[in-house]
């Protein structure tokens, strides 16, 4: 089943629901059990659908890494049912996600409205309401042709059928580009500590992020270190420290304006000695053209791999949603620097727009691990394509 | 820098109407949607495109009746009329209240740089204008936010007024308002916290303390980073506030720096500064026609010359030129030279500024090692008193030494006595008033810009040509103004 027929599935059920309540209850929650395989094989938080997916998946499984599964289906246990509910999180992402559904609806809407015939004008407005979704300069050119060719194809007049022509090939593109993605996170698996990197241009959110997360984890049992490798902005390593209170968890920091290489140093090697699950670095905002910065993060993998070859796990690129374009020019060198494993989209809350995520996963295949909605540590969340696309969207389609 | 790919698409967009004597209205429309395209891919709002390229449209038929024979570089014109009516059309100062002190306050998102733009504002008002400032911390909500400006203060030299995070950030601007009056602070900064234009509370907040305040400027921060969404940041808070400026931060990254055109259109309200680096005085007042030649390619030779005169010693200038005159130039003097092209910032920015060098594609991935000036300092260091004197003592064993001396192969010594040495005979003609070693210099040798120009030419040939000469003599026809200006003071 595709991922645009799953969403439009979500959909009809949640009509049903509306329509009467009591009967879509009895009925959900069998479906959901099936939805969860297919949509979480690699979302390894989700306790449910791990185990599904090692059950009934075991083939398809291949792809993301096993150990790392079976250990955070535990993780998730502990977790607690309520939090790896799909329901609620597909809550979360439909609250989270409003403004940008707004934003898009009524651009689309207004897009619509204007809507005489199928002619150069018509792809013209189509292509401006695509990039004006930050969805992304190629790809809004890609579906716009193949639009075109779809409606030539077809012969397609009515307004309503376009629309969801639309949609469904961003969502099959969309899905397409993302096959080969490996969503989970990855642990170390010789028991030596997990290293996390999180890395990214000025002001969007590392800190906050790394804060979050370490109270994520640490609320699910592990033992967590944070570095302080921001030596260089103002008041950074105090605003981790002030996280590392709040979730009770140790903080290496250097002196004033160290090489962050060298607080890496001493964060891992006291990592190692104490036998922490993982370790979190937080590193100062760097512009992506910035060559002696980048190669000060090249530097800091290099040391940390002096200590732990393994390590760092996960190299976590960080990216303000309400970026446009720039974004992938930042994951574009950001990779080159540093071997960045995966992204957090933070800020997703403040944006009308939601259309890089698409853009991200047709020009880099870089999978978004995790997904910031708000500024409470438990805005923070693994993303979920399903639940994002659902939640974009929804207003959009007709059951 | 910023702005390089748009530069970039839009030259390739004017160049198809080039090469003929006058404008087609199929080769106008080609080139308009590859301008239209070209800046909505550098992120400028979709609506602010569609205005922009009717009003090109219009003001392009119009022309052609004008001045058929020039159509190219009338289109060139119109364009770049057109992005600095977008930009606005003039630097805006800051507002000054008439009695002190000035308030100027501060919105915007989460790590859009409000913090550091307000430290570097307040040190650029104290360093250019002695100014007395005072900065509020009233950031109670981002972890260490008071800390983050506690410290610039201190790194600054700047007061910090601060009441930690548990008070309400309306009493601590009361509070600090009170303490400027007594300290008789000439100018007070409001440090907000960032924030969503859509959280009601928040804005609700930020209206209150513009009330308490009454600023006299309310600056919006922007990521320049910020695609299609500025226009909402932007409307929101422009709702809500009555702004009276933007600052558009972190230029200094590869964005195409859409959101520089749009946020003006949407606001209304002129941007007044730009962040680009991460020190405290990189902070630069906006020019839009600067802005919109260096979108264009064409350079921006004011900012050029601005950034020499800054940080030129004009008495060491002129003693050196007596130097050339006398065919006295020796390696101290090449030394402090170098020095002070270094001081002027980044070898890549300075190029760029210089008509018909941002498209050249052999800068295109240029990266200028800065240790190049290290290297040549070592060089001279290793030489004795004599050798630099009289440089024509070096021969081949003296340059092995200078080579051991300054750890550097030998090639790179010769390389760099043989770019002295044309450098010498280049000014000792520049100085007698002739020119065409000047050229032969762009052509040839001098610092590292042989292999970065040597046979490549100018972008595009001909077209770029035309670029250059019209912004050559836009910049002249500036720089003779501005000479007016000061002559009439």
């Amino acid at each position: 089943m595709g991922l645009f027929d799953r969403f439009k599935k979500n959909k009809k059920q949640e009509a049903e629901a509306a329509l009467s309540p009591e009967e879509a209850e009895v009925v959900e929650p069998t479906d959901y059990a099936t939805d969860a395989t297919e949509a979480d094989e690699s979302a390894a938080e989700e306790a449910l659908g791990a185990e599904l997916t090692e059950a009934t998946d075991a083939t398809d499984a291949a792809t993301s890494d096993r150990d790392s599964e079976a250990k955070a289906a535990e993780d998730a246990k502990a977790e607690g049912e309520a939090d790896s509910s799909s329901k609620s999180e597909r809550a979360v992402y439909e609250k989270g996600l409003t403004q940008s559904r707004k934003g898009f609806a009524e651009r689309f809407n207004r897009f619509l409205a204007n809507f005489r015939s199928v002619d150069e004008d018509f792809f013209e407005e189509l292509e401006d309401t695509l990039i004006g979704a930050d969805l992304g300069f190629d790809l809004a050119i890609s579906i716009s042709n193949q639009v075109r060719e779809e409606v030539k194809l077809e012969n397609v007049k009515d307004p309503q059928e376009i629309r969801e022509l639309i949609i469904r090939l961003m969502v099959a593109s969309y899905e397409k580009q993302g096959e080969q993605e490996d969503q989970s996170m990855h642990f170390a698996k010789n028991g030596e500590p997990t290293v996390i990197l999180f890395v990214g241009v000025n002001g969007v959110g590392k800190t906050t992020t790394v804060g979050k997360m370490a109270k994520r984890y640490k609320d699910q049992g592990k033992s967590i270190m944070l570095a302080a490798a921001d030596t260089f902005r103002a008041g950074a390593v105090k605003q981790l420290q002030e996280w590392g209170d709040r979730a009770d968890v140790p903080v290496v920091a250097g002196p004033e304006k160290a090489d962050p290489a060298s607080v890496v140093y001493q964060a891992v090697e006291k990592a190692k000695a104490e036998g922490t699950d993982i370790l979190f670095v937080d590193t100062a905002g760097r512009l992506q053209n910035n060559v002696n910065l980048m190669q000060e993060l090249a530097k800091m993998n290099r040391v940390i791999q002096k200590v732990l070859p393994e390590a760092p796990q996960e190299v976590l690129l960080v990216l303000d949603a309400t970026t446009g374009q720039n974004a992938l020019q930042q994951a574009k060198l950001f990779k080159d620097s540093s071997e960045v494993t995966g992204l957090v989209l933070t800020k997703m809350d403040g944006t009308a727009k939601g259309g890089i995520v698409f853009a991200i996963r047709d020009q880099l295949h870089l999978p978004v691990k995790w997904i910031g909605f708000g500024e409470k540590a438990e805005d923070l969340r693994v993303f979920s394509a399903e639940d994002f696309v659902f939640g974009l969207f929804k207003d959009l389609v007709n059951p | 820098m910023a702005f390089e790919n748009l530069t970039d698409r839009l030259s390739k967009a004017l160049k198809n109407l080039t090469g003929k004597g006058k404008i087609h209205e199929e080769d106008l429309q080609a080139s308009l949607r590859e301008i239209r395209l070209a800046l909505l891919e550098a992120d400028v709002s979709y609506a602010t495109v569609k205005k922009f390229i009717a009003n090109i449209k219009e003001k392009a038929k119009g022309a052609e009746i004008l001045d058929g024979l020039n159509a190219p570089q009338q289109v060139v014109k119109i364009v770049n009329d057109e992005l600095t009516a977008l930009m606005g059309e003039e630097a805006a100062p800051l507002n000054k209240s008439e009695k002190i002190p000035t308030v100027i306050m501060m919105a915007g998102l989460q790590g859009a740089g409000k913090t550091t733009t307000v430290a570097k504002l307040a040190y650029k008002l104290k360093k250019e204008d002695k100014a007395r400032p005072l900065m509020i911390a009233a950031d109670v909500y981002r972890p260490a936010a008071i800390d983050q400006l506690e410290v610039l203060g201190k790194d600054l030299d700047i007061p910090v007024f601060s009441e930690g995070t548990d008070v309400d950030p309306r009493e601590i601007v009361k509070h600090g308002l009170k303490e400027a009056k007594a300290n008789k602070n000439d100018y007070v900064f409001i440090d907000t916290a960032g924030r969503l234009q859509i959280d009601e509370e928040l804005m609700t907040e930020l209206k209150d303390i513009a009330t308490i305040a009454s600023p006299d400027e309310i600056l919006l921060t922007v990521d320049a980073m910020t695609g299609q969404n500025a226009t909402e940041t932007a409307q929101g808070f422009s709702d809500a506030l009555d702004l009276t400026g933007v600052v558009l931060t972190k230029l200094d990254g590869d964005t195409r720096g859409g959101a520089a055109l749009s946020i003006r259109d949407v606001t209304g309200k002129p941007i007044k500064f730009v962040g680009q680096g991460e020190k405290p005085t990189d902070l630069d007042v906006f020019y839009p026609d600067r802005m919109a030649s260096r979108i264009l390619g064409m350079g921006d030779m004011l900012t050029f010359i601005e950034k020499a005169q800054k940080e030129v010693d004009e008495k060491k200038q002129a003693e050196q030129l007596e130097k050339m005159r006398q065919n006295t130039f020796d390696f101290n003097d090449f030394v402090d030279q170098l020095k002070q092209v270094q001081n002027m910032g980044p070898m890549e920015d300075l190029m760029k500024m210089i008509p018909g060098m941002a498209g050249n594609p052999a800068l295109q991935n240029l990266s200028i090692d800065p240790k190049t000036f290290t290297h040549m300092e070592a060089i001279v260091s290793s030489m004795t008193k004599q050798e630099r004197e009289n440089p024509d003592l070096l021969n081949p064993s003296r340059r092995r030494r200078l080579a051991a001396g300054a750890g550097r192969p030998i090639v790179e010594v010769n390389k760099m006595i043989k770019q002295f040495d044309q450098m010498k005979k280049m000014m000792n003609q520049a100085t007698k008033g002739n020119f065409s070693g000047m050229e032969q210099m762009m052509g040839g040798a001098g610092m590292d810009m042989s292999s970065m120009m040597g046979g490549q030419g100018m972008p595009g040939g001909n077209f770029g040509q035309k670029v250059q000469n019209f912004a050559m003599k836009q910049a002249a026809r500036k720089m003779k103004k501005m000479k007016k200006k000061r002559g009439k003071k």
